[in-house]
């Protein structure tokens, strides 16, 4: 089968600067695969490259083997059509309440009448514990269900993919586990995609079928496959000190 | 997204038929939010809904093709359904992931929605809106003499003012506002002129134009001008930034530090506008009158020695100082009205936007409030 997402020879750049190079990887559909790295490795400047927000210095991504070519217009938006992405702050319009948050997208990509999309709206925020917020203001709740609501819009559309860029920060265990929960259940039931950038050990652990590590001084990916293998055999001493939470060296 | 069928590839159909006391609703075809949909409301509308001896509602999924949330809104709209007749609901016929999905939907108690604001009489709505203009009056005065506080505590060296932030103001306001203030300035001074020789012309006293000139220029324009610009430009700034810094919770960084922003962040600000805006005023009266001077030469062939008599003859050092005292007083509105509406804006996206507005429009409100204040003294103590 098409793998959901592939990356071939990936090298990003800020400006003149390398950043990663000889990025090569897949993402099986119906994965949770977790791109993992200390702080500035470069994880989410490779998320920025696969939700088409960045263009690749050198190599290619392919959505469903399809060539995601970000200059042009007809592969972008179709392309982006079946990503959803959960950003870092939530990124909720603040202007608007979390019904309008969540209807946007689907007014503007579905031909769905307004009582249709209302009641989609209320589904989309009741599987995200969020039942009964529709007429509230991002500013009016809790960075957790900010999240959550984000989630919702991120979901709206039925996303092939779902990117997730450190769902778990800022929030407490609880609310970071929840988020967890839903990932696995969105898994699950609608047999989506994910792909996470997060450095949350306790999550990476929990939720990835398969992680890829970042080695901020290789510039260059050293490690892939579950993390628990990669925890009791890891490739490099980096690896092993980013799974364990060891300041030793490794291996 | 699952398939129950992968060879159904038609639209999206439901349909109806009754199995003992039993309501069966026939699920076939690929359900997507892209598509068309069908509605319970309206398949039970259709004749389903008046059939006796019915106790249930149940699924036949088996021709169900590929399916995403449109299939369990529609099923939501069949639990309500069922909730509504006192119907059992089923899932049993349903793909297996349907039934989680929909008591996930369920699982969290619906909130109460936030109350809808009643509407207030207009009496209550005019007498809210005075105390809220007198709260603001209240705050800003308190804001004026929090920072009068500490110019004398700077005076007397209790505060440590950030200097580097005071000359970035300075900096600002003097070359990096001149351009524009030249501008405005020449083609006020051009306006004025033109309004002299078109007036005074038709009295044959074209000559007194350089008199028009001076006196607006170094008493009102000049001054008023500078402060509107400087209002539009630097008051917007101050706000803008303050209350980028408030949201980011630099302010309270401050704040928790034992720091006062007031000293690090109003200070520096008001203290260097305090210092410029004379000094530009100075520059607008002087390019205003080159304006004048260049339109009356064009015009009334006026030399400028001609011009610069006219001009000496009619405006006293007074003037010129009136017009100085008001720039001052310009530049510490402009300076207040910026740092306290950025520090009083809120925390969401739209607040930067609302401080910046709100600064401008409180500064050039007081600006003109000030100067017929300053006039009406001006006139009253003969200067």
């Amino acid at each position: 089968m098409t793998p959901a997402i592939e990356v071939r020879d990936l090298t990003m750049m800020y400006g003149e600067r390398v950043v990663m190079k000889d990025i090569n990887f897949s993402v099986a559909r119906g994965e949770v695969f977790v791109l993992m790295g200390g702080s500035g490795s470069g994880k989410s400047t490779l998320l920025k490259h696969l939700i088409g927000l960045k263009e690749p210095a050198k190599g290619s991504i392919l959505f469903e083997g399809e060539d995601f070519d970000i200059n042009d217009e007809a592969v972008r938006k179709r392309v982006l059509r079946r990503m959803g992405v959960l950003y870092q702050n939530g990124a909720l319009w603040s202007g608007l309440t979390l019904a309008e948050n969540v209807a946007l997208p689907l007014e503007e990509f579905t031909e769905l009448d307004a009582k249709t999309i209302a009641e989609t709206v209320s589904f989309k925020l009741a599987l995200v514990g969020l039942r009964g917020f529709e007429e509230f203001y991002p500013s009016a709740i809790s960075g957790g269900m900010r999240k959550r609501a984000a989630l919702a819009r991120a979901i709206a559309l039925d996303p092939d993919v779902l990117f997730f860029d450190e769902p778990s920060s800022g929030l407490d265990p609880i609310s970071a586990s929840r988020l967890d929960d839903l990932i696995l259940e969105l898994k699950a039931s609608f047999g989506t995609t994910i792909v996470v950038v997060t450095h949350d050990l306790d999550s990476i652990f929990r939720i990835a079928d398969r992680a890829l590590f970042l080695d901020i001084e290789q510039k260059t990916m050293t490690a892939l496959g579950h993390p628990a293998e990669l925890r009791d055999n890891p490739p490099s001493a980096e690896v092993h000190r980013f799974l364990t939470r060891s300041s030793e060296g490794g291996p | 997204m699952p398939a129950t069928q992968a060879s159904a590839t038609s639209a999206a159909l439901a349909q109806l038929r009754t199995e003992g006391e039993s309501l069966v609703v026939v699920l076939e075809g690929e359900w997507s939010l892209e598509g068309e949909l069908p509605r319970f409301d309206a398949l039970a509308s259709g004749g389903a809904g008046g059939r006796t001896g019915v106790r249930s509602l149940s699924f036949d999924a088996t021709e169900l093709g590929e399916w995403d949330s449109s299939l369990l809104i529609f099923l939501m709209q069949c639990q309500d359904y069922c909730d509504e007749h006192k119907l059992e609901f089923d899932p049993s016929g349903l793909p297996e992931q349907v039934p989680r999905l929909l008591a996930l939907a369920h699982a969290v108690p619906e909130r109460v929605h936030a109350e809808e604001p009643k509407r207030a009489s207009f009496v209550t709505r005019f007498g809210t809106a005075v105390l809220r203009a007198w709260d603001d009056v209240l705050a800003a005065i308190t804001f004026a003499g929090e920072v009068a506080l500490a110019v004398a505590g700077l005076i007397t060296r209790r505060v440590h003012m950030r200097w580097r932030e005071f000359w970035v103001v300075v900096q600002t306001n003097s070359s990096g506002a001149l351009p524009i203030v030249t501008l405005i300035a020449l083609l006020m001074g051009v306006i004025i002129a033109f309004l002299g020789v078109v007036v005074l012309n038709r009295f044959g006293a074209g000559y007194y134009v350089s008199y028009l000139v001076g006196f607006g220029m170094l008493r009102e324009m000049g001054a008023l001008m500078t402060g509107i610009i400087i209002a539009g430009r630097t008051g917007a700034a101050f706000a803008a930034e303050l209350g980028s810094m408030k949201i980011t919770e630099e302010i309270d960084a401050y704040t928790t530090l034992g720091i006062s922003p007031m000293e690090h962040l109003v200070l520096p600000r008001v203290l260097g506008l305090f210092l410029m805006m004379p000094l530009l005023t100075l520059y607008a009266d002087f390019i205003g009158i080159v304006g004048g001077m260049l339109v009356s030469a064009v015009l009334l062939d006026l030399s400028i020695k001609q011009f610069m008599n006219g001009l000496l003859d009619a405006v006293t050092l007074s003037d010129a100082m009136l017009g100085l005292l008001k720039g001052t007083i310009f530049g510490f509105i402009v300076g207040i009205a910026g740092c306290m509406k950025g520090l009083q804006g809120g925390s969401d996206a739209g607040a930067v936007g609302r401080a910046a507005t709100s600064a401008v429009v409180l500064g050039i409100t007081l600006i003109i409030a000030a100067n017929a204040l300053v006039d009406w003294l001006a006139a009253l103590l003969d200067i």
